[in-house]
C-alpha cells in the first residue's frame, strides 16, 4: 500500500524513456508569461498601494483610479501570474510523474497557453476600461468568462487525458491537488458566474444571484479561489518541487492522503467568514467559522509534509536559495493558515473584517506562499528546461530571497498595525459615550503605514526583477548542462 | 485493507468524481438553503427594484469599482449603527445584481449614505474629495460630470434585470428611457415616475440642466442608498431571519 510514493519511484522516472516526447516548450512559455505577468503585477500593486498614500497618485483620470486599478493588481497576481506558473507547472509535473506527453499534442497545450493569454489580455484591458462585473476576484465581463471556461475545459482534457495514458501505475500525489484545484476553479467559475448579457453584443450583464444569495456564492467562490488556485494548485506545485530539490522523498504519504481529502472537503464551506455579522443568516456563518477552524489542521498537515520532506538534507537550506525559497513558502503558508481561522472567529473578525488586517493576511499568503513558491520552482525549472547546470548567478538568487522576505516582513507587519488601530479607532468611544473618531481621522492615521507598505511592496518588485535580469542571464549565457542521457537532476534514492 | 487508497491513485475518473463529490457538499449544504428558507430575506415595506436613473448610477459604481473601497453593509455591532445607521437587512439588497457589500471600508459604509448630504456637496466631493475633506485619499471623478449618460437602452437593462429575476413590469420597461430624463429633471411632472418608484429622488443633480451625465446618475443612486426602508415603524422581531 505504501509502496507508491514514498519510494520515490514516480519522480525518478524522469529516465529517457519518453524525454524528448515531452512538450517542454509550452512550460518554458509559461514560466516566461508567468514572470512577465508577475512584474505587472507587483507594479501595478506598488502603485496603487502609494495611490493610498499620497493620492494624488490616482491622476484623477478615469483609467487610473485605485478603484480600476485594483482588480488589475488581484487579478494580475492570481490569475496571471499565479496561472501561468500553475498551469505551466502542472504541464511539466504531469508529463514527467506519468513519463507521458502531454494529452493532445502541441496544439492543444499551445491552444491552452494563448487562450489563457488572450483572457488575460481582455480581462485586464477590460478593467482599465471600467468593464467589470463588480465582483472581487471574477470582474471579468460574461464574455471574457465564457473564453475563459472554454480554455479549461481544453486545460482539463489535456490533463486528464495526461494521467489517462500514464506509464506508471499510480497517480502521483502532486497531480491529485492539480486535478482538484482545475475541478473545482471550472465549478466555481461557472456558477459564480451565471449572468444575462444586456445585449449579445454588448459588454454589460446583469450576474443571476442577487443580495444575499449573491454575497454567499460570491464568497463560496471567493474563499475557494483562495482555497483551489492558491491553495491546492500550489500544493501540487510543493509536493514535486520540494522533494525534487531536496532529493528526498515526501515525507509522508498517509499524512498526504488524509490532508489532501480533508483540505479539498473542508476548504469550500469556509466562504461565509467574510460574512460575519452581515445580513447573512446567523447559521450560514457560524457554519463559515466552524469549518474555517477546522480547516486549520490539513493546512498544517500539508505544512509539515512539506517541511519534513526536508529531513536528512536541511543543509541545503544554508546553501541553495532555491530550496529556502520553497521551504520558506510552506512556512509562510503555515503562518497564514494559522491567521486564516483565527480571523475566522466572529469575535475576532468584528475587529478584524473591514480592514487592512485582511490585506495583510491575503499577502503573507500571496507574497510568502504563492510567490515564494513560484520562485523556487522558476529557480528549479528554468536551468532544467534550458539545459543549463545552474541558475547564472547563484548570489542573485540570495539578494532576490532576502529582499523579497524584508519587503513580506515590512508589508505585513505594516497592515497588522494598521488593521488592528482603524479597528480599535472605529469602535472606540470616548468618556461621555460618543463615538470618539470620525471616519477621516482612521483614514489619516493609516498613512505612516501605508507608506511603510508600498516600501515594502517594492522591495519585492526588485526582487523580481532581479530574478527576470539572473533567468534572461541563465538562458543566453548558462554553463549548459551535460549532455541527453544523464540527467542533470539526479533524484536520490 | 482491501478498500485501498490505491484503488483512487490508479484511477483517473474515480478520483475526478470523488473529488468532484466531496468539493460539492460545503456548497450546497450553506447555498442552497438560503433559496429555500423564507426567513432568509426579512418581509419589510418599502424595497423596490432600482429606477432607471439608479440603476445606471449603479451601474457607474460598479464601473469604477468603488466597492473596492466601500462597503454597503452595515454590521449589528453598536459602534456601527451609531456612525452610520440601521443595520443592513438582507431586503434591502434583494435586487442587487451584483451585491456591493464590499469587503473593504477604505472610506465609510454607504449602506445609509442617501439622504445624508446634499446633491451640491456630493457633486464638489466627487470632483475633488480634498476640497471637501482635506485628509481624504479619494480619487477625484471630475470626469463623470463631463460625461453624458448614455440610456438610450435602459429598457434593455430592465429586462436583463428581470430576466434574473427583478419584478420590473411591462409599463416600467416601456417607460425607462421617459423616467431616466423625469428624475433628472426638477420642472419635469414626476408623479408617474414616483408611483413606479416610490422615494426616487427627483432633481436637476448635478446643476446642470442641458443634459442628463453620469453624475447625475451616480449622484440619484447614491441619495437613494439606505433610504427605502422606514425602520420608524419597523419592530425588531419582525427583522428576525
Amino acid at each position: 500500500m505504501s509502496v507508491a510514493i514514498t519510494g520515490g519511484a514516480p519522480y525518478a522516472a524522469a529516465g529517457p524513456v519518453a524525454r524528448e516526447e515531452y512538450n517542454e516548450a509550452v512550460v518554458k512559455a509559461f514560466m516566461l508569461a508567468a514572470m512577465f505577468w508577475g512584474i505587472a503585477a507587483f507594479a501595478v500593486g506598488v502603485l496603487i498601494a502609494s495611490q493610498l498614500a499620497f493620492p494624488a497618485l490616482n491622476f484623477d483620470l478615469e483609467w487610473t483610479t485605485f478603484g480600476r486599478l485594483r482588480p488589475l493588481h488581484t487579478s494580475a497576481a492570481i490569475f496571471a501570474f499565479g496561472g501561468n506558473a500553475l498551469i505551466g507547472s502542472s504541464f511539466y509535473v504531469v508529463q514527467r510523474t506519468c513519463r507521458a506527453p502531454a494529452w493532445g499534442g502541441p496544439e492543444l497545450s499551445w491552444f491552452v497557453f494563448f487562450g489563457y493569454q488572450l483572457f488575460i489580455v481582455l480581462a485586464g484591458t477590460g478593467y482599465l476600461l471600467g468593464i467589470t462585473q463588480g465582483k472581487e476576484y471574477a470582474e471579468p465581463e460574461w464574455y471574457v468568462d465564457l473564453w475563459l471556461t472554454l480554455v479549461w475545459v481544453v486545460y482539463l482534457l489535456i490533463f486528464g487525458g495526461t494521467l489517462m495514458k500514464r506509464r506508471e501505475p499510480h497517480i502521483y500525489v502532486a497531480n491529485w491537488f492539480y486535478l482538484a484545484f482545475i475541478i473545482t476553479v471550472a465549478l466555481l467559475h461557472i456558477v459564480n458566474n451565471l449572468a444575462v448579457p444586456v445585449s449579445f453584443v454588448g459588454l454589460k450583464s446583469y450576474t443571476a444571484w442577487a443580495g444575499v444569495q449573491d454575497a454567499m456564492i460570491q464568497w463560496w467562490y471567493g474563499h475557494n479561489a483562495v482555497g483551489f488556485f492558491l491553495t491546492a494548485g500550489f500544493l501540487g506545485m510543493m509536493y514535486y518541487f520540494i522533494p525534487k530539490a531536496a532529493g528526498r522523498p515526501v515525507y509522508s504519504y498517509r499524512l498526504s492522503i488524509i490532508h489532501f481529502w480533508a483540505l479539498i472537503f473542508l476548504y469550500i464551506w469556509a466562504g461565509p467568514h467574510h460574512l460575519h455579522y452581515t445580513a447573512l443568516p446567523d447559521w450560514t456563518q457560524t457554519l463559515g467559522m466552524v469549518f474555517s477552524v477546522m480547516l486549520w489542521m490539513p493546512s498544517w498537515g500539508g505544512m509539515i509534509n512539506g517541511i519534513m520532506t526536508l529531513s536528512g538534507a536541511w543543509d541545503k537550506l544554508r546553501t541553495d536559495a532555491s530550496l529556502r525559497f520553497s521551504v520558506t513558502a510552506v512556512g509562510f503558508y503555515g503562518m497564514s493558515t494559522f491567521e486564516g481561522p483565527v480571523m475566522s472567529v466572529k469575535a475576532v473578525n468584528g475587529l478584524s473584517h473591514y480592514t487592512d488586517w485582511t490585506i495583510g493576511h491575503v499577502h503573507s499568503g500571496a507574497l510568502g506562499w504563492v510567490a515564494f513558491v513560484s520562485f523556487g520552482m522558476i529557480y528549479y525549472l528554468v536551468p532544467a528546461l534550458w539545459k543549463k547546470k545552474a541558475m547564472w548567478s547563484k548570489a542573485l538568487v540570495e539578494w532576490h530571497f532576502w529582499v523579497s522576505t524584508m519587503g513580506i516582513v515590512l508589508y505585513i507587519t505594516s497592515m497588522w498595525v494598521s488593521g488592528i488601530m482603524q479597528g480599535l479607532m472605529w469602535r472606540a468611544y470616548d468618556e461621555l459615550g460618543f463615538l470618539q473618531y470620525s471616519f477621516v481621522e482612521t483614514v489619516a492615521a493609516m498613512h505612516p503605514y501605508y507608506v511603510i507598505r508600498a516600501f515594502g511592496g517594492l522591495l519585492f518588485l526588485i526582487g523580481a526583477l532581479l530574478m527576470t535580469y539572473n533567468v534572461f542571464r541563465t538562458v543566453r549565457s548558462g554553463e549548459a548542462a551535460a549532455p541527453e542521457g544523464v540527467p542533470a537532476f539526479a533524484p536520490a534514492e | 485493507m482491501k478498500l485501498s487508497h490505491a484503488l483512487i491513485e490508479k484511477n483517473v475518473l474515480l478520483l475526478a468524481v470523488l473529488s468532484l463529490i466531496t468539493v460539492s457538499i460545503g456548497g450546497l449544504v450553506q447555498i442552497v438553503p438560503l433559496f429555500t428558507v423564507e426567513t432568509t430575506i426579512e418581509r419589510v415595506e418599502g424595497v423596490r427594484p432600482y429606477s432607471p436613473l439608479e440603476l445606471a448610477g449603479r451601474n457607474i459604481y460598479v464601473r469604477e469599482g468603488c466597492y473596492t473601497c466601500h462597503s454597503q453593509m452595515i454590521r449589528t455591532f453598536r459602534d456601527e449603527v451609531e456612525r452610520y445607521g440601521h443595520y443592513s437587512l438582507a431586503a434591502e439588497s434583494m435586487f442587487d445584481h451584483p451585491f456591493q457589500w464590499g469587503s473593504k471600508r477604505t472610506g465609510p459604509d454607504l449602506a445609509r449614505v442617501g439622504g445624508k448630504y446634499s446633491h451640491d456637496w456630493h457633486v464638489q466631493h466627487l470632483k475633488d474629495p480634498r476640497a471637501l475633506v482635506p485628509e481624504s485619499i479619494m480619487p477625484g471623478y471630475a470626469f463623470l460630470s463631463d460625461k453624458p449618460l448614455r440610456f438610450d437602452d435602459m429598457a434593455e437593462h430592465l429586462k436583463a434585470n428581470r430576466a434574473v429575476g427583478v419584478p420590473y413590469t411591462d409599463e416600467q420597461i416601456a417607460q425607462a428611457v421617459t423616467d431616466v430624463r423625469t428624475q433628472a429633471d426638477p420642472n419635469a411632472d414626476g408623479a408617474d415616475l414616483l408611483r413606479r418608484y416610490p422615494k426616487a429622488v427627483v432633481a436637476d443633480f448635478d446643476g446642470n440642466p442641458a443634459e442628463v451625465t453620469e453624475m447625475d446618475a451616480l449622484v440619484a443612486y447614491l441619495q437613494m442608498l439606505g433610504t427605502l426602508v422606514d425602520f420608524t415603524d419597523i419592530n425588531p422581531d419582525d427583522l428576525k431571519q
